[in-house]
């Protein structure tokens, strides 16, 4: 049988999470041996036309030439996995949703009429049908080989939506808003970084976006309250890698 | 653990704590116990007297804990922290077997517990009484969780009486402490006046041993004195639960405006269940690897805050933090009594002071107990 075709595609992002890719490294000839790497210029020069069987997608749609390749990808493929905060909620450029983008091409570049983008950044299930989004900034490569897996053998990923709390709980990970007045994004955040910030004693940034059931106001409103965060403060939290996450954008738009 | 009579009380200087873990080592024990830790005082493996958080106190408020120091050099002078002896019994994940393809079939290889002989030092009267409750869990009935039984049955729990309540602390409602009473091997009062010692008694045959090996005098009832006066000092508690007709309570008010009340606040992060000393569910996960030819079971701490939690064939039977957060409630204080013959609570205030935004179970008992007189 066939090994499956696997094609790894880039759009607005800055490489990280196909790095996570390559970063297995004790993984990475299992990788190879149960995939065909069909599609990968981060990898190899040997790019293979489709169809593929799997494509990863990282980065959001930020130009018009990316919202037609995009369509193509998804022809092209039997299964759409999207990898990353950018590709599953517009990444940290999609700052530019809530400004004036011309407004930065101008400040940035010495020649903004060469500038051809849009005016949003916006996560891929916004253009195309995704099968699955892996979510972080960058993702857990541990759960990326998971989701290869789940899909190589048919079944579901084990990918547990729970907020970080549970992370840091079942490692006894002291909590930092309760100990140290910190605010931390955790309770509202997705789990599968394994807490990473709360382990070095800083609050979560919500890297993997909200979890299921985010109660963002609330978490909002005892920042406000107990820790003494201003509404910039709370802004700024929600507003970072998946400002336009649905939930993450309006509380941050609430508190902004 | 066969309780029997508590011996009569014996005194140990406190300078000479370092004996009672000399012993404990010698009889091949690992000392686990309070220490300090990431800003908090947590349960770690401790070797001596210098590892406890000596001259440090916890202040506790709902959705808040902070270190202070104290200036009087007690060693046990704080009550429980983010930590609780569960996850030395029932462990936070284990991985529980093995599958490898062998042929046409899967070879399984079984991973039984390693059970660890624990001295529990410095085990308050409510976690006891957690210990208690998780026993009928894990190792009473037609279902017995191995590791837990056998850490269990082979650990010691060295207890302390506390002698001051955090402001979180409800023990004396639910009829649990502060004094310790039962199920300890040893138990300790430690009195700062007249002058610094540990009142210690021995509560089982191993405790009596134990205590037999340490250079102890005949307590004076001077010292007696003082150390009923120290923990009387933690009877003074603010916060409270009425436990009267409770269970039939939340039975008759499943569909209150409450439970959506609390959803506004509650994020469904599951922190209260974790800390919960009695909280004990968990999942069995399952992986597999790029060849398909190695599988894992992994159990893992879980929560009915989750979701994922109550998924059955169709979906998940509580989709919505009202609906999970009754849930929670319900069964710590209400059908927990159905199912184990006790309430599920003792009492500790640790899902008070760990909720990151500062839910009081003890106020929205309250609230349902008395609808009119709540806060907005």
């Amino acid at each position: 049988m066939a090994k499956p075709r696997l094609a790894v595609w880039k759009f607005a992002s800055c490489d990280g999470c196909q790095l996570s890719l390559l970063d297995c490294e004790d993984e990475l000839l299992a990788v190879a041996g149960a995939v065909d790497l069909a599609y990968f210029p981060e990898a190899s020069s040997d790019m293979q036309p489709g169809p593929y069987d799997l494509s990863l997608v990282e980065g959001s749609i930020t130009t018009t030439h990316d919202a037609e390749r995009i369509l193509e990808v998804r022809r092209q493929s039997r299964v759409v996995i999207t990898i990353g905060a950018c590709a599953t909620a517009g990444g940290i450029q999609a700052l530019r949703n809530f400004a004036d983008v011309e407004e930065f091409t101008r400040a940035v570049y010495a020649t903004p009429a060469y500038i051809k983008t849009l005016k949003t950044s916006t996560p891929i299930a916004d253009h195309i049908h995704v099968d699955f989004e892996l979510r972080g900034c960058p993702i857990n490569k541990y759960q990326l080989l998971e989701v290869i897996n789940a899909f190589l053998h048919g079944r579901k990923p084990l990918v547990r939506a729970h907020s970080v709390c549970v992370e840091c709980k079942r490692k006894g990970t002291v909590c930092v808003t309760v100990a140290r007045g910190e605010p931390c994004l955790g309770p509202v955040t997705h789990g599968g970084c394994g807490a990473l910030c709360p382990s070095y004693h800083r609050g979560c940034f919500g890297c993997y976006g909200p979890k299921e059931l985010p109660n963002t106001s609330s978490l909002a409103h005892w920042a406000r309250t107990e820790l003494g965060a201003s509404d910039a403060d709370i802004a700024r939290l929600y507003h970072n890698f998946n400002a336009w996450s649905e939930p993450f954008r309006q509380e941050g738009q609430r508190d902004g | 653990m066969p309780d029997v009579p508590a011996t009569d009380a014996r005194i140990l200087q406190a300078d000479r704590l370092d004996r009672l873990f000399e012993a404990l080592i010698a009889r091949g024990y690992h000392c686990v116990g309070p220490t300090l830790g990431e800003g908090a005082i947590v349960y770690d493996e401790i070797s001596g007297s210098t590892d406890l958080p000596r001259g440090w106190t916890d202040e506790q408020a709902p959705g808040q804990y902070r270190l202070k120091k104290r200036n009087d050099g007690a060693y046990f002078g704080y009550v429980v922290g983010p930590h609780s002896w569960k996850k030395y019994l029932f462990e936070p994940q284990r991985r529980l077997w093995q599958l490898k393809r062998a042929g046409q079939r899967f070879e399984r290889t079984d991973e039984p517990p390693e059970p660890k002989r624990y001295a529990f030092i410095g085990v308050r009267a409510c976690e006891i009484a957690a210990l208690r409750i998780q026993d009928r869990v894990f190792a009473e009935g037609s279902f017995v969780e191995p590791g837990y039984a056998k850490t269990r049955e082979q650990s010691l729990v060295i207890a302390v009486n506390c002698t001051q309540a955090a402001a979180t602390c409800f023990c004396v409602a639910m009829n649990t402490g502060p004094e310790v009473r039962e199920g300890f091997d040893l138990a300790l009062t430690e009195i700062l006046e007249p002058s610094h010692h540990f009142l210690i008694q021995a509560g089982s045959e191993r405790g009596r041993e134990l205590l037999s090996a340490l250079p102890t005098a005949p307590c004076t009832a001077e010292l007696q004195q003082a150390a009923k006066t120290a923990v009387a000092q933690a009877s003074r508690q603010t916060r409270t639960m009425e436990t009267a007709g409770l269970k039939e309570l939340l039975q008759k008010n499943l569909e209150s405006p409450q439970w959506q009340d609390i959803a506004t606040r509650c994020l469904s992060c599951a922190n209260c269940t974790m800390a919960c000393p009695t909280c004990f569910c968990s999942s069995v996960e399952d992986t597999s690897d790029l060849t398909g030819d190695h599988a894992e079971r992994w159990q893992r701490w879980d929560s009915c805050f989750n979701p994922d939690f109550s998924y059955i064939h169709g979906g998940e039977v509580r989709k919505t933090t009202a609906s999970r957060y009754r849930q929670w409630m319900t069964h710590k204080l209400s059908t927990w009594f159905d199912q184990f013959g006790s309430s599920g609570c003792v009492g500790c205030g640790r899902c008070i002071t760990w909720c990151p935004v500062g839910i009081d179970l003890t106020e929205e008992v309250r609230k349902m107990t008395q609808p009119e007189g709540g806060r907005a």
